[in-house]
């Protein structure tokens, strides 16, 4: 069974982040909100948790600095070491410049993909929306149904007193 | 209110959050005006002048450029750091000024780091012309080969260059493209004819405005930042590695790096002011880049171009003081030799140009600003100009000393370099949202009026 939500609308983030925390007061869950920017402090309001992309990021990090530093040495050292004017073959010092810009290369690329892997963006993929004016000038909140009559009629008074709409999703 | 209310807005004319989607998408929206056919034909007739001269220098071999083998370097390399220096000012913009929550570069970073790829693409050209036989320019990439396998030597700075600049195009590119995102979605979303509702649905990956992913998104943006702030230190202190690793008087010092790093953000800005000067007059976007962000950006330079005044200082301090007879020569040789012409250009447009910008008046004049802006253009090109061919055209041995002179292909390269640059410039902002309108309508509330929707 699918479940059975409610939208609201707001024309502006302060209405929203009231809106928020006053619904999750009352105990409505809160399914997600849909901005058109990156409202600061709603993050709180909804009570998100961090990101956990730091640690991915440092981890890629990590990883491009092992491939950088290792692989160099393998290339000067152990595949097909080469003289070049008397320089030791390890030489750490001139490798770090290259084991730098990979790391940063790694740690880029790997939390930008891991990104769009864990929230499902990919090219040419439909964008799911309670209106076109959700990426222009709307705030939406979305919220779950609640079981009883009572609790639905209270939700959309804390809607209505944060100068919020509910319309139809 | 709070305790933001006493200065002045990032945005003028009282925008909401629907003029701001309707200003910005408008210039993408609206039939181009005949000053942007005018520049767009001047840019391609520019890129058309370069074609011809890098096809008929690839034909013939770089014996068509005017070096001889005491000057090996000059106009080609010049140019080559000459535009990875100019995009600088677009990541510092976007990278640096963000870590330190400067709100006002909201409404300029889009088009600073669409500025810094097409820069680097510019820049990246002329090392792969450099080389004679670019058909062969893969050989520069550490990949497994039947030459023995023969592997590339990470030793030489020319080595670390090309991992300095690749990953800084890459990275650069990916920041540019996943700030772009939200405001891609934007487009999609008021789109009213099918291709283009196609072309940004596939390129807006989906996205649909849900703060769980904003959330996440924000952390990314960070992150991207952070690595991008030393990325675009190292990838000039690499450039300038170039030349302080070898033993050319002159080339040879360790003040380099921070040099060359200043200097590159000095160039930059001065770009970027030349660039949103042009762009705020022709595509009437007054309100959106307002005199306050000229004003910064008139600061940034003047504090840049001290420090590449306090570079000169110090190159001739030392050179004095190490008491070493090739580098004393060397610098009397630049400033009274015979490119002494170029030095004192250098030195007339980045030292005496920043100076102008200590006067309020002059900042808020979006005239002067715009020609000042060119000035430290020209003069930041004649810093690698005589830094480059200086050092080297008066060697060791008297008996080669020469001079150079650039050639049609050379200058007809460099004219093409910026035909490149202004044609995808002008193409980028008819065809994406040339001002962060996610990132704008985030500032639009700084004041703290809250009631305005």
């Amino acid at each position: 069974m699918t479940e059975r939500l409610q939208v609201a609308e707001f024309r502006n983030e302060y209405d929203l982040i009231d809106a928020v925390s006053a619904v999750r007061e009352s105990g409505v869950e809160i399914v997600d909100a849909y901005t058109p920017f990156a409202v600061h402090g709603l993050d709180k309001a909804m009570g998100l948790k961090k990101s956990r992309l730091n640690q991915v990021c440092f981890m890629f990090a990590f990883l491009g600095l092992t491939i950088g530093v290792l692989g160099q040495y393998w290339v000067s050292a152990i595949n097909w070491p080469i003289n070049i004017g008397g320089r030791p073959w390890n030489s750490l010092p001139a490798f770090m410049p290259v084991a730098f810009e990979v790391t940063v290369l790694f740690a880029g690329l790997g939390t930008v993909f891991s990104f769009f892997a864990w929230r499902k963006l990919k090219y040419g993929k439909q964008s799911l929306q309670p209106s076109l004016r959700a990426t222009n000038d709307r705030f939406y909140l979305v919220m779950k149904q609640g079981q009883q009559r009572k609790s639905n009629s209270t939700v959309s008074e804390i809607i209505h007193v944060h100068h919020g709409e509910m319309v139809d999703a | 209110m709070d305790n933001h209310s006493t200065r002045p807005p990032q945005i003028h004319g009282d925008k909401n959050l629907t003029d701001v989607t309707n200003d910005v998408c408008d210039i993408m929206e609206r039939k181009p005006t005949w000053l942007w056919w005018l520049g767009f034909s001047l840019a391609l007739s520019a890129l058309v002048l370069g074609l011809v001269s890098v096809s008929y220098q690839i034909m013939t071999g770089i014996g068509t450029w005017g070096l001889n083998k005491t000057v090996g370097w000059a106009f080609d390399i010049t140019n080559f750091v000459f535009w990875v220096g100019i995009g600088h000012a677009g990541t510092l913009i976007s990278a640096i000024l963000f870590l330190f929550r400067q709100k006002w570069r909201t409404s300029i970073n889009r088009s600073a780091e669409a500025m810094t790829i097409f820069a680097v693409i510019c820049a990246g050209i002329f090392p792969i012309i450099h080389m004679g036989r670019p058909w062969l320019a893969y050989w520069v990439f550490p990949y497994p080969n039947f030459r023995g396998p023969l592997w590339i030597n990470f030793r030489s700075p020319l080595a670390w260059d090309v991992f300095a600049i690749g990953t800084y195009l890459t990275i650069s590119a990916v920041f540019w493209y996943v700030g772009m995102v939200p405001d891609l979605a934007t487009v999609r979303d008021r789109a009213k004819n099918k291709i283009k509702k196609f072309f940004f649905g596939i390129l807006s990956l989906g996205w649909n405005g849900s703060y769980r992913v904003w959330h996440r998104y924000e952390t990314v943006y960070a992150l991207l930042a952070g690595l991008a702030t030393p990325l675009v230190v190292s990838v000039h202190t690499v450039v300038s590695f170039d030349f302080a690793t070898s033993s050319i008087p002159g080339w040879h010092t360790t003040t380099f790096p921070p040099y060359f790093v200043a200097g590159a953000v000095f160039s930059g800005f001065a770009m970027v002011l030349t660039l949103m000067i042009i762009a705020r007059k022709t595509l009437r976007l007054e309100e959106y880049i307002t005199l306050n962000h000229i004003e910064n950006m008139t600061k940034v330079i003047i504090v840049t171009g001290g420090i590449v005044t306090l570079s000169y200082a110090t190159e001739f301090f030392i050179a004095w003081y190490s008491g070493n007879g090739f580098e004393q020569f060397v610098f009397l040789n630049r400033a009274l030799g015979p490119f002494a012409w170029a030095y004192w250009i250098m030195v007339g447009c980045n030292l005496i140009t920043p100076q102008f910008f200590w006067f309020r008046s002059i900042r808020r004049n979006v005239v002067i600003v715009f020609i000042l802006s060119i000035f430290v253009n020209i003069g930041m090109w004649f810093e690698r100009f005589v830094i480059i061919v200086t050092s080297l055209h008066r060697d060791f041995l008297p008996s080669a000393w020469s001079m150079y002179s650039p050639t049609w292909v050379e200058i007809g390269t460099l004219v093409g370099s910026f035909g490149l640059f202004f044609t995808l410039f002008l193409l980028f902002i008819r065809t994406m949202p040339m001002i962060s309108m996610g990132e704008v309508k985030s500032v639009l509330h700084y004041r703290g009026n809250g009631e305005k929707s």
